[in-house]
Parts: C-alpha cells; sequence; structure tokens
C-alpha cells in the first residue's frame, strides 16, 4: 500500500447521517469539505519541481495529406526544450480502445480538425504558443468525408487504411415479413452532444529519474486502460508506467479515450523533466470523443390494439475519424431499438462509420440515448393511431422480468415497467399555470429576454421511457479489483476506481462501515498500484467496484472471525457484526472490532467479475448485455409557438434502483443526468460544416444554466436485483436516456407538431 | 506590453495622446477574452476602471436627459435609480452575460465593441443616445446613430476616449426583448428595442444587420396611426409594422441562426413591443 | 501620471494579505496570476471567456470572473478569493453547508459557486428561488443539475435567520 493518504474522513458532527454513513444512509461525501475550500487537487492543480509547460499542435484541416512538417523555427525560440512528432513515438504510433487505428501524432494524413500533429515543452504557456506558431505544416487540403451514407455506400474512398465502416451489425429475429395491422414510421435525427466536463483535460507527467519510466497523475475513467495505451506507445513494460489519479472534474464518457496522455509522458521522457498539459475549452472540445451525430429510421408494426408485433429500423451513428468505442454503442443502440416493450420479430441494420467529422466515442447513455428518442417518438406515433393515450400504449406493452430482447436475450434483471408508468402518471402536475402566479418574466420562454407574454404560451406534456444495460457486453470481463486492510478498528481501502464526481468514494466507506463495524475508514490513493477497477462508465461502478470492496471486506470479515472465534472459542458462523461490535448471534460475546483487531492486521483483496456475456451473432441475435436497468420520464415544458422559445418548467422521472444505498446521491445522479437530456433536447449541439467545428465555446455550445434547469420530481422503485452484489442497479445513465424524448414529446403535444431532431430549434418549431 | 492605470481623466487623455493605438480596457469582458484566447496582443493598454470622472451619471431635469459616465457598469444601470429614468435599458442590462459579467462590463465598454448583438445598442439607437468622446485636444458629441458604422466598428479616432453616453428620458413606454436559446449568458439571435416619446415611435433592431437598424417606415405608421392618450393601434395598422420591420431588417444565416428565422423574429417582438405600447386594441 | 506596469514588479491585496507578483506578463488574467503566480489554486478555469463563474471572486466586494480581469490592473484592489472563506478546516456555513446538502459532485465549480453564494447571501438575506437561480445563472455545473446546490443557499438564508 501506498503511504499517500489521499482522502481521510472529515471530523465527526458534520451534519446528520455525517460521513459515518452506512448503506443507505445519505452519507456525505469525504473529499466534500476539500472541494468546497477549494484545497481538493484537480489534475490541474498538480504541480512539480522545475515542470515545463506542453501543448500541442492541431491540424485545422477535417481532411488533408502532411506534406511536410518544419520544426526548425520552434526550435528556436528561447524556452523551447522539446518538440516531437510522429517519428518521436518509440512503440506504437495508434492507440484506440477497440481497434488501435488513432495516431498519437498524425503523420501522413489528418483526418479530423483538431487531430494532433506535434507537440511542444517550453517554459511558459505563451512560449507554448508562440512555438506552436511557429512550426509549418504544408496541407494538401482534401475534401472530407462528412456524410456517412457515403461510407456505407462505398462511393467515397476509404479515408484510413482500416476502411470507411467501423461495424455493420444486424439484429434479425422472427418473422421478417410481418406487416401489423397499425404501421408508424418515422426518421429521427440526433445532433452532436459534448459532455463538456468542466474540469479541462490536464496532467502532469513525471519522469522515472533513469528514464526508463513515467508516474502520469491525469483526470481520466480508467487508470489501466490508458495505461496499456501508453506503455505501448511508450515501449515500456506496463510496470514502468504508474498512473495516479488526479481529481477529476467530471467526465460523462469523454476520458475513456486517450487525450493528453501519451503526448505528455512523451515530453516528460524526452526533456527529462515534469510536464504539465492542459488544455483550454476550445482545445478540449476538439480533443475529446462527443456523443455520435445518428440517423435513425424506424417502423413499428402493431395489432389493433397497439401490442407490438415487429420492429423494423436502420441506424447510421457517424463515428468521426477514428474507432474509438463506435462499434459498442452501435450494439447498444441496436440492440435497444425496441425500448423497454416486449416484441418478438425485428429487422435492423445498423451501422457505425468513418468520417471526417470528430471522432464519437463514449457519453452517458452510449448508443441507448439514440435510440431511445427513436423508439420513443414511435411509441407516440402508435398511440395516437391506435387513439390511446402514450401511457396506455406503453402499459400494453410494458416488459416484464423473463420476456425477451429482439436479440433473444431473456431480461432476467428485476423490470418494473408498468410500475414506473404507474408510479409517474400517479405524480401530480405543477400547479403554477404558465408564467407563474408571480408575473416575474423569468417564468416564461424568453426569461428576462421578455419576449413572450402569458397569452404567446402553450404548455405541453410528454412521456418516455428507457431501458439501459448496465456493465459492459459482447464478453467483455470488465471485473473490479479492491483490497481492504483492517488493523486497529481502521479499515484502509484500496481501489483503482475513478471517482469522477459520482460518488463511488463515498459509497466504498458506507460499505466498508456497514461489513466491517468500524467508523474509520481511510481511502488509499487511487492509481494502478492495485488491480484494475474498469471504466467509471456503463453505469457500472456501484456493482462491480461496489461489488468489489464489498468482497474484499467480507473476506476481511470472515478472517476477523476466525481470529475472535479462536480467541473466545466460538464457531466464527454464529459471530456477526452488531454496530461496530463482534457479538456471538447465539451467546453473550461481544467485543469491539477495534479492540478484537488490535495488534492485527488482515489484508484481502478480492475481484469482482460479472456473469460473462456472448457476442452476437450474423443475425444479432445473443446474450450480449449483463443486466438491465429501467426509467421513466415526464416532462412539462411552455412553448412559445411564434418565437420557438422554450422553458422547461418541470421534469418528474420513477427510476428502478434496485435499493437505495445512498439516497442523496442518487438525487444527485438523476437531476445531473436530467440537465443533460435538457440540455440535449433544447440546446446543445457541436455544429460543424464540412468538418469544420463552428462553436467550440461555451458562447455557442451552451450548457443548461440556473435559469434553464427546471424543477425534478423524483420517484424511486426499489426491488432488489438479485444479481446485484449490493441489490443496487446504476443509476448514472438512465435519467439521461429517457428525459430527452419525454421534452421533446412535451413540445409535440404543445404544439400539435411532430418534431424529428434534437436538439429541437426555434427554427424547428416556427418553419 | 505595458499596462497603464491613471486615475484621473487627464491622465488617461494623456496616456491615450502619448500611444494613440492604445487598447481601451474597461471592464474586461470583450478584451480579456481575446487576451486569453491569444488572439489579441496589444502592446500598449489604458485601464479606465480607475476613473473617477467615468463613474458618475447625472440626470439633468432640464435637457430631460441621463448622462451615464462610460464607466458605469451594467449592474447599476439594471437597478434603480438608473432604472427608474431608463427601464428600456434597464431591462437589456439584466440580459447582458451574468451576474459576474454585469459586475464587471460597462456602458462605455459596450458601446467602445460596439457588436450589432451588444445588448444596449437598440435601446440606445431607439433612444437616439449620444456618444461623448474626449481626447486631449478636445470633446465631441456623436449621436449612436452615427457613432456606430459597421460590426464593430466605430468613428471613435485614435486618441479619443468614450467618456459617456447621453440618454433621452422618454416619457412614453420602451422596452427591449431579445431572444435567446438560453436563459442566461447567451448572445442575442434578434432584439427589438421600442420607445415612445410623445407623438413619436422608435424602433431599433439588434442581430439583424452590419449595424442597429431603424425601421423608419414603420415608426411614422405607429405614430400617424396610434391614438396615445387612448393606449390604441389598430390590429391590421401593427401588422404592417411588424411587416415593415420584418422588410428593414438585414439579417446574415450563421453558427447561431439563420436570416429568416432572425427577421421572423424581428417582426413577431416588434408586435409584440407595440402591443405592450398600445395595450388598448 | 499613470502608472506604467510592464514586465515589473506589482503587489495585489489579496485575501487580507499584500502579495508580489514578479516576473509576470503583464498581460495575465487575474486567474492565471492567483493560481500560477501566487499558488492559490482553488480558483479554477474552465472557460477563460467568462462563460462558466468557475474563476469567480470578489473584487471590491463585487462577483467578478478573475478571467476576465487583467491582473495588473487590480492593483489596490481588495481581492477575495475561496482561500480567503473560511480558514482549512472550518468551513463557512455555506461551505457547510454545500457538503451536506449534496450540492458538490465532481467540485470543480464548486470555489466559484461558494463565492458566488456568498456574495449572493449579503446582498440578499432571503432570497426567493428565482432569486437564487437568475444570481447563481453565471455559473454552470455539469454533474448536480443545480437541485441540491439551491437547496444549499435556502438552508443557509434559514439557518442565518435562525440565528439571528
Amino acid at each position: 500500500m501506498s503511504t499517500t493518504e489521499t482522502f481521510n474522513d472529515t471530523p465527526a458532527g458534520i451534519g446528520s447521517a455525517g460521513h459515518l454513513g452506512r448503506l443507505g444512509d445519505s452519507a456525505l461525501r469525504p473529499d466534500g469539505i476539500a472541494k468546497v475550500q477549494g484545497t481538493f487537487e484537480f489534475s490541474g492543480d498538480l504541480s512539480a519541481d522545475g515542470f515545463l509547460w506542453g501543448a500541442t499542435l492541431r491540424s485545422p484541416h477535417p481532411s488533408a495529406r502532411i506534406v511536410r512538417i518544419d520544426l526548425s523555427g520552434a526550435w528556436k525560440i528561447n524556452g523551447v526544450e522539446a518538440v516531437i512528432t510522429a517519428a518521436d513515438v518509440p512503440g506504437v504510433a495508434t492507440y484506440g480502445l477497440i481497434s488501435q487505428d488513432q495516431p498519437v501524432f498524425a503523420s501522413e494524413y489528418v483526418r479530423f480538425q483538431g487531430e494532433p500533429v506535434a507537440a511542444v515543452a517550453a517554459n511558459h504557456p505563451d512560449t507554448c504558443r508562440r512555438a506552436l506558431e511557429a512550426i509549418v505544416v504544408e496541407y494538401e487540403v482534401l475534401d472530407p468525408l462528412v456524410d456517412p451514407e457515403r461510407g456505407i455506400d462505398g462511393s467515397h474512398p476509404p479515408i484510413h487504411p482500416d476502411g470507411n465502416v467501423f461495424r455493420h451489425q444486424r439484429i434479425v429475429r422472427g418473422d421478417q415479413t410481418l406487416v401489423g395491422d397499425i404501421v408508424v414510421e418515422g426518421t429521427y435525427e440526433l445532433g452532436m452532444q459534448d459532455q463538456a466536463f468542466l474540469g479541462l483535460e490536464a496532467a502532469l507527467a513525471v519522469p522515472d529519474p533513469g528514464g526508463d519510466g513515467v508516474e502520469l497523475h491525469v483526470a481520466t475513467q480508467w487508470l489501466h486502460e490508458d495505461r496499456k495505451q501508453i506503455a505501448a506507445c511508450l515501449n515500456l513494460a506496463e510496470d514502468k508506467v504508474h498512473l495516479v489519479l488526479g481529481g477529476v472534474g467530471g467526465a460523462f464518457g469523454a476520458r475513456e479515450d486517450i487525450s493528453l496522455q501519451v503526448h505528455s509522458c512523451l515530453l516528460a521522457l524526452r526533456t527529462s523533466r515534469p510536464v504539465r498539459m492542459a488544455y483550454s475549452r476550445q482545445e478540449s472540445f476538439l480533443g475529446h470523443v462527443h456523443r455520435h451525430p445518428c440517423r435513425i429510421w424506424m417502423r413499428h408494426h402493431a395489432d389493433r390494439d397497439g401490442h407490438l408485433v415487429r420492429v423494423e429500423a436502420r441506424f447510421v451513428f457517424d463515428g468521426g475519424a477514428y474507432a474509438s468505442t463506435s462499434s459498442a454503442v452501435l450494439v447498444n443502440g441496436i440492440t435497444h431499438a425496441q425500448g423497454p416493450y416486449k416484441c418478438e420479430n425485428a429487422t435492423v441494420d445498423g451501422w457505425a462509420v468513418r468520417t471526417n467529422n470528430l471522432p464519437c466515442g463514449a457519453m452517458r447513455g452510449f448508443g441507448v440515448v439514440q435510440a431511445c428518442f427513436a423508439h420513443e417518438a414511435q411509441m407516440d406515433k402508435l398511440a395516437a393511431a391506435v387513439g390511446v393515450d402514450p401511457l396506455e400504449v406503453r402499459l400494453r406493452n410494458a416488459m416484464q422480468t423473463g420476456d425477451r430482447l429482439i436479440t433473444g436475450q431473456v431480461v432476467e434483471s428485476v423490470a418494473p415497467v408498468a410500475r414506473l408508468i404507474r408510479e409517474l402518471a400517479a405524480m401530480p402536475l405543477p400547479t403554477e399555470p404558465v408564467g407563474g402566479s408571480d408575473g416575474d418574466p423569468m417564468r416564461l420562454p424568453g426569461g428576462a429576454g421578455r419576449t413572450a407574454d402569458v397569452a404567446h404560451v402553450r404548455r405541453g406534456i410528454g412521456w418516455a421511457v428507457s431501458i439501459k444495460n448496465l456493465m459492459y457486453s459482447e464478453g467483455f470481463d470488465d471485473f473490479s479489483t479492491a483490497r481492504v486492510r483492517l488493523a486497529d478498528g481502521v479499515a484502509t481501502v484500496k481501489f483503482a476506481t475513478a471517482e469522477v464526481g459520482q460518488g463511488f468514494v463515498t459509497l466504498a466507506g458506507q460499505i466498508a462501515r456497514t461489513i466491517l463495524g468500524v467508523d474509520d475508514v481511510v481511502l488509499d490513493r487511487i492509481d494502478t498500484q492495485i488491480g484494475s477497477a474498469g471504466s467509471t462508465s456503463a453505469s457500472r461502478q456501484t456493482w462491480m467496484s461496489g461489488g468489489a470492496v464489498d468482497g474484499a471486506c467480507r473476506l476481511v470479515r470472515e478472517r476477523l472471525f476466525e481470529h475472535v472465534g479462536r480467541a473466545h472459542g466460538v464457531d466464527p458462523l454464529r459471530l456477526a457484526i452488531d454496530g461496530t461490535d463482534v457479538v456471538d448471534t447465539m451467546g453473550a460475546l461481544r467485543v469491539p472490532v477495534a479492540e478484537a483487531t488490535a495488534g492485527l492486521e488482515i489484508d484481502e483483496t478480492f475481484e469482482h467479475h460479472h456473469r460473462p456475456t456472448e457476442d452476437l451473432d450474423e443475425l444479432g441475435q445473443g446474450n450480449c448485455h449483463t443486466a438491465f436497468a429501467f426509467a421513466a420520464h415526464r416532462a412539462v415544458v411552455d412553448v412559445d409557438p411564434e418565437l420557438g422559445l422554450l422553458k422547461v418548467v418541470e421534469v418528474a422521472t420513477v427510476q428502478d434502483i434496485g435499493r437505495a444505498l445512498n439516497p442523496l446521491s442518487i438525487t444527485g445522479q438523476i437531476e445531473g443526468g436530467i440537465a443533460q437530456g435538457v440540455g440535449l433536447a433544447v440546446m446543445e449541439e457541436i455544429i460543424q460544416t464540412g468538418g469544420k467545428v463552428r462553436n467550440a465555446s461555451f458562447t455557442d455550445y451552451l450548457l443548461p444554466t440556473f435559469l434553464d434547469m427546471p424543477d425534478v420530481r423524483i420517484g424511486l422503485v426499489e426491488e432488489p436485483e438479485p444479481q446485484a452484489p449490493l441489490g443496487a442497479k446504476g443509476v448514472g445513465e438512465p435519467p439521461t436516456v429517457s428525459s430527452t424524448p419525454a421534452v421533446v414529446a412535451a413540445i409535440r403535444d404543445a404544439l400539435g407538431k411532430d418534431l424529428t431532431r434534437v436538439p429541437v430549434r426555434p427554427t424547428d418549431i416556427v418553419f | 506590453m505595458s499596462v497603464l492605470v491613471p486615475t484621473s481623466l487627464d491622465a488617461a487623455l494623456t496616456a491615450l495622446a502619448d500611444h494613440p493605438d492604445a487598447t481601451v480596457l474597461s471592464g474586461g469582458t470583450d478584451l480579456m477574452v481575446e487576451v486569453n484566447s491569444g488572439h489579441r496582443r496589444p502592446e500598449h493598454v489604458v485601464a479606465v476602471s480607475r476613473v473617477p470622472e467615468l463613474s458618475t451619471w447625472r440626470h439633468d431635469p432640464v435637457a430631460g436627459s441621463l448622462r451615464i459616465g462610460a464607466g458605469i457598469r451594467y449592474t447599476e444601470i439594471e437597478r434603480d435609480p438608473i432604472a427608474s429614468w431608463s427601464p428600456a435599458l434597464a431591462q437589456a442590462a439584466r440580459t447582458v452575460g451574468s451576474p459576474q459579467i454585469r459586475h464587471a462590463a460597462t456602458i462605455g465598454g459596450n458601446v467602445g465593441t460596439c457588436s450589432p448583438a451588444g445588448d444596449g445598442l437598440p435601446v440606445l439607437r431607439a433612444l437616439d443616445a449620444v456618444v461623448e468622446l474626449r481626447s486631449a485636444t478636445g470633446t465631441r458629441q456623436v449621436p449612436f446613430g452615427e457613432f456606430m458604422t459597421g460590426p464593430k466598428r466605430t468613428v471613435r479616432a485614435p486618441g479619443e476616449l468614450i467618456t459617456a453616453i447621453v440618454v433621452p428620458v422618454a416619457d412614453g413606454y420602451q422596452g427591449y426583448t431579445k431572444v435567446g436559446v438560453r436563459n442566461a449568458m447567451v448572445i442575442a439571435t434578434a432584439s427589438v428595442a421600442l420607445v415612445v416619446r410623445g407623438h413619436s415611435v422608435a424602433i431599433a433592431l439588434g442581430s439583424v444587420g452590419p449595424t442597429i437598424l431603424r425601421c423608419p417606415e414603420a415608426e411614422v405608421l405607429a405614430a400617424s396611426s396610434a391614438d396615445f392618450e387612448a393606449g390604441h393601434l389598430p390590429a391590421d395598422v401593427l401588422a404592417e409594422c411588424c411587416e415593415l420591420a420584418r422588410a428593414a431588417a438585414r439579417p446574415i444565416d450563421d453558427h447561431r441562426s439563420t436570416a429568416d428565422y432572425r427577421r421572423h423574429a424581428v417582426g413577431v417582438l416588434t408586435g409584440r413591443l407595440l402591443r405592450r405600447a398600445f395595450p388598448n386594441g | 501620471m499613470a502608472d506604467e506596469l510592464g514586465n515589473q514588479i506589482y503587489t495585489l491585496h489579496v485575501n487580507g494579505d499584500t502579495r508580489e507578483v514578479r516576473d509576470a506578463w503583464v498581460g495575465e488574467s487575474l486567474l492565471h496570476v492567483l493560481r500560477e503566480r501566487l499558488g492559490l489554486m482553488g480558483s479554477k478555469g474552465a472557460c477563460e471567456q467568462g462563460e462558466c463563474g468557475s474563476c469567480s471572486v470578489l473584487v471590491d466586494d463585487e462577483l467578478v470572473c478573475s478571467c476576465l480581469v487583467m491582473a495588473a490592473s487590480a492593483v489596490g484592489q481588495r481581492i477575495v478569493t475561496i482561500e480567503g472563506i473560511a480558514p482549512p478546516g472550518a468551513p463557512s456555513d455555506v461551505q457547510q453547508a454545500f457538503v451536506e446538502a449534496g450540492a458538490v459532485q465532481c467540485g470543480f465549480c464548486t470555489p466559484g459557486l461558494i463565492m458566488a453564494t456568498h456574495s449572493l447571501l449579503e446582498r440578499s438575506p432571503s432570497p426567493t428561488e428565482m432569486e437564487i437561480r437568475e444570481e447563481l445563472s453565471g455559473n454552470i455545473c455539469r454533474c448536480t443539475g443545480y437541485g441540491r446546490i439551491i437547496e444549499a443557499v435556502q438552508r443557509v438564508a434559514v439557518g442565518r435567520r435562525g440565528d439571528a
């Protein structure tokens, strides 16, 4: 164990549940005080003596051949200590999460605007800027491939040796010729959303004195996967590359892929000095992957009563220039095409395509956001065609445990879809009328812009329900590891689980306190000195890393009971934890844990694995997912139809969570996820023209502010999930998945107009 | 780079006389964005936030005007007492950026930058505000309509400092409306200011042309058809005024919006403002 | 006569202390100077355009974005950063409430929001919910969806009334 203690419990007496909470309590974050006082160190706050600044030169063109690179101008600038390009990458020239198709530095071609071409290290960020400006790159500009259909039909030559299609996957199940009594169809489109975490990319790379290794402090989602790729590019053994989690300012999928990791390590090794790199906001927009823009055609077939009999769909995901996780996003999207509804027959065609647009990869929801927007629009169309209300048609089709996906997989997870819908429907609507009762213009669409009076505004209500897979799929064993040491009544927990704000560090302490009966839990530094925890994504860490900490604690407790049993002549099987004591459940023995562990050190490591999953076959059949969670959303939106401005008044939700391990954390995840769903619905989009980004700044990539965020009303359904080690399902993604379609449905309801694209813009409403 | 921080108006004017091409720094909300991104690296900066003469304002009851020092920040313009003299300007101030921005951004800076999307500018145009410019050698008053010549282009000469904006106090209805896709920190897609003074109507359009535009035809039609005392403007006249406002607009397509939408929006906003000014049908 | 600051030394008043800034390029923002020259890393930069509020500080009691203040022009002004709100380990009631209400997730926006909340409650001790939303509208949070932050502010307002 390292000796650095990162998060110590905060002093007692803070708050009601305080920091001493156990499972089920709204325990407070152990890092909360440091964060509110500004002492918590994010990766951009880290420094080291003698450090240099690093910076990256990026392609201005979405598609070009590099004719030549002249670095000499940069070298002439006083204060510049290193200038590197592809030629300086000692190991594998490319990296990637699924296929390693993405160059550390472009050498022959640049394939997206912002692709790294070179990097420098210098004594001041301004020196870096001047050095980058002094590098001359001669490009032969090419016509970018920006329409993914051309990647599919083969009419554009390959823009990469691996070809223009990342993956093509079909789902074929049941009767392929069935036509329903009722048929509804539509084509839907989603623009590119950005994760827009606030904590900009930043890292500190410290070379080993011998130059044969490096320690990288970085904000990331998966330390071990980063390490694997970095080591390969640096031509170092993995045990020579140490990763330490620097404080992470949000992630939401954007940190799953390598961004500045290899660059900063290379500069540090090249200069033999620590190197800090930090992206600007504009660079951040270009420097990480985004949510896939997607075009989805769907056709739903139903009987006269609206029971689904067949789903047809065609999905085209624009993956941008490099593969990232596009093939997994595609599978997620198409396997969720039916939504949380029973359906026996399906014909789905899915494509993930390479273009010269910005690379796309993981973002909260991972392909299912796209599918859900389409299938929920379709369910509303179906309701209208059948002549029932939107909730009734969903109830008639509601999935239950034991139903099958269109992949043939039986949904074994708790699946309380009908209950979610009923409990959501039972929530009263907001009582405040359009414009509120106090005449504050802020309550109307347009806000302080005073564009509307009450008479100009119509209120709409919309609904959406979702299914979302948890953990990784298609045979991927995304296990997690934890190590727990118990000594003198103090439990020390070590894991590599990336805390990105979601609150795993809080949960870890709750688990240890509950199982071991201790109050004092110390969290060790998060780094690669322990086995992998998998990625903080896919709503998986509560289940997987929670399972690992739980498993390690149980092993420790078992050893503790053996020790106490031996010491007191009691069968360990009779022992239990009660409060902070070890007790004999069938006798009088009661020993405080602290006393029982005096002079004793118990140290156990546990790997938690979920059940194995399968690949999909050619017909998209196979048990490819691990588990599922469900959520239902209702949105109330006030719309000014003449100007196309709107105000999201309220989003209500009922979510299937298994078990509430920390109600306060769950509220935070749900409210935060809904904010991102609202953003996609009404204001967030990276706009590209010909592959060039028009709005890489917070001026024009708009995130919801306090004045845009609706009231949120939350109901939780707790039916413990038998497969989950703690009975709890992940909660992070479902709030983002069905909130977007609920908001759009509300806008449609207010207007009586079909809307098929998100984000909904004023021009979509008005014209 | 040099940064001068004069503490009197004379010192500021002398500094500008010495460095006529110096960049004037007021609230920093425009300049620092460009400096931070490396897009601008001025050689000489004259920071005027400590010049006391610039941060005063005065109501002149004889002239019926408000003289607002160039250094007055939007947070002050948003509130009484300034707001009571110029409600539309206060409404516009409330839409500027965020509280942090309003605590720093000045009316002089906004006028100096002169973006067609500048939030206070349509109100100044509709009020026929006057920009006071001073240099070491003299003073001149330029009506805002003449001051702004293009997007971020003005008649301010090297060595000149904007010292005040003189805003007539209008006796009738005045209002400002701004279209933005979110409710804070948003650049206007389209905006309209409307001012009634005596028996005249002024309509100014923002974000729909290279400068802030007036709609003389709509203004004349409204003024000649309205019953000011009764607060009455016939619906068909109002509709025609909207059409004339649309015709006066010269919007472009950009990543924020389309020309068609902007033209449509100023028509809608003009109609709504006219109805607020003449609520009795 | 106007002061001219080239690449010289100048002093700033930060959190009650007089701090010397040396070897600095005078075009640097106050945010950069606070973090990289004065070692006060609590203020954060997430956009450098004044569009997120993460860098918020108080200058002469006014809440501003430190990324938009040219440090050299802030000479003689009273600057308060997150480090100046309360001593380490003895959080203010606002800071405490943020933790207790679950208003902190990743924490990157948090220092700016603490500053904005202190400023809001100074001027408006019993704000309505809409006032809270409007006064904090210059602070973006990407994690929380704002609900728990509003709750935290309301708890402080109630708590301060209770003590009066």
